[in-house]
């Protein structure tokens, strides 16, 4: 198992294994978003509070799950890099950082889109909506103590530490809207009791959040193995390629 | 080999002291990260004297009364424990209705009335086509009062 392990945390392995995935992850993102907007914009019916405003749901869920999935993985490969330190961890650690921020941001600015209408207000200090934005500074903290590293092995455990002390804040985004009052409703498709949304809205949802899964998976590969092409430009096995 | 169960117990440490030094301190602010107070913390005396707070319930069905030529509007807002009247003169919310969820932020006057200079909607987190919520209010109809 530890051969395998070490095997796959080979860069010229992964390089080559990823090379691989892009394509399947790509078109399988390329269909799940197509189906899942078709779905949720057509097909699924209006909300009979909101009208056709929810529509939102299906861009700023997705968003927001990625950028807490997103936030974990950076964390869970920075800390495997540190204990281990294995270099291809700390790259895809850096490779999942400017994809998190992005989606943190998509959410954050659908979740205002969504307010102002709703609610009537485009932004509040709420616990839901402070620790979200607590994320988008954590990631471009993350990036810039990486910028401001001239030296790959220090910007890596710099970056590291700071990216795992971080994800402390992951279940408090999670639980936010349970633990205190706040203005975002709490959660919908994680419940107990009676399902809090009917079925016909509900798979363009799981559809959208399966599609923008896979298209992170995508655009992490890509940018992990221009990584690894930047990390071991010296290298022979590049040259051998 | 020994050195990486060093690292991993460092990490981990860090991690976990991180963690205590975060949990604290929100525990310290509990009550500044509360986004609005209900109406029996009110009266229970929690929410902060003489100064604007944000009152968070439900608008009971049938006490909104709006002032003909003018913006302005009493409610009364309710938690199924204790109730509060509203008073506002502004812009309403597209989903302020009967029934609906509610954060006013303003002050408590003399009288006991709670005068609002702004209103937020808050919406549940149940997403249904008007047909369904139909469906459920004939079967839960007699559970609202």
């Amino acid at each position: 198992m530890w051969k395998s392990f070490h095997q796959f945390a080979s860069p010229p392995h992964f390089y080559r294994l990823a090379g691989y995935l892009i394509p399947w992850f790509g078109v399988a993102a390329l269909i799940l978003i197509l189906v899942g907007t078709y779905g949720g914009l057509v097909l699924a019916p209006a909300d009979y509070q909101q009208g056709d405003g929810f529509r939102i749901i299906y861009v700023h869920v997705p968003s927001a799950t990625m950028s807490l999935a997103a936030y974990t993985l950076m964390a869970t490969a920075a800390g495997i890099g540190l204990i281990w330190r294995i270099k291809l961890a700390h790259a895809v650690a850096a490779a999942a950082a400017p994809i998190g921020a992005s989606f943190t941001f998509l959410a954050l600015a659908t979740g205002s889109l969504w307010g102002k209408p709703m609610w009537g207000t485009w932004w509040a200090w709420d616990a839901r909506l402070t620790s979200e934005l607590i994320l988008l500074f954590l990631f471009l903290g993350y990036m810039s103590l990486r910028a401001a590293n001239d030296d790959t092995g220090k910007a890596d455990r710099a970056s590291g530490l700071l990216a795992v002390v971080g994800v402390v804040n992951v279940p408090i985004i999670h639980y936010s809207v349970e633990w205190w009052n706040s203005l975002h409703q709490g959660a919908t498709i994680i419940k107990l009791g009676e399902p809090a949304i009917t079925g016909d809205m509900l798979w363009p949802l799981l559809t959208m959040m399966v599609g923008f899964g896979c298209y992170f998976a995508t655009v992490l590969m890509i940018r992990a193995r221009s990584q690894v092409l930047q990390r071991e430009r010296n290298s022979r096995w590049l040259k051998d390629l | 080999m020994k050195k990486r169960y060093e690292r991993g117990a460092l990490v981990a440490l860090v991690l976990a002291g991180v963690g205590i030094a975060v949990a604290l301190t929100l525990r310290a602010l509990d009550e500044n990260i509360l986004y609005f107070y209900t109406p029996h913390q009110v009266s229970a005396g929690e929410a902060p004297d003489g100064k604007r707070f944000r009152l968070g319930g439900l608008v009971i069905p049938g006490s909104i009364h709006r002032t003909p030529g003018s913006q302005k509007i009493s409610f009364l807002v309710t938690d199924n424990k204790e109730t509060l009247p509203v008073e506002y003169e502004g812009v309403l919310p597209d989903l302020f209705r009967d029934g609906q969820g509610v954060i006013a932020h303003g002050t408590i006057n003399d009288g006991g009335v709670f005068v609002a200079d702004e209103v937020l909607a808050k919406h549940d987190e149940n997403y249904m086509p008007p047909e369904v919520a139909e469906a459920l209010k004939e079967v839960h109809g007699d559970e609202q009062t």
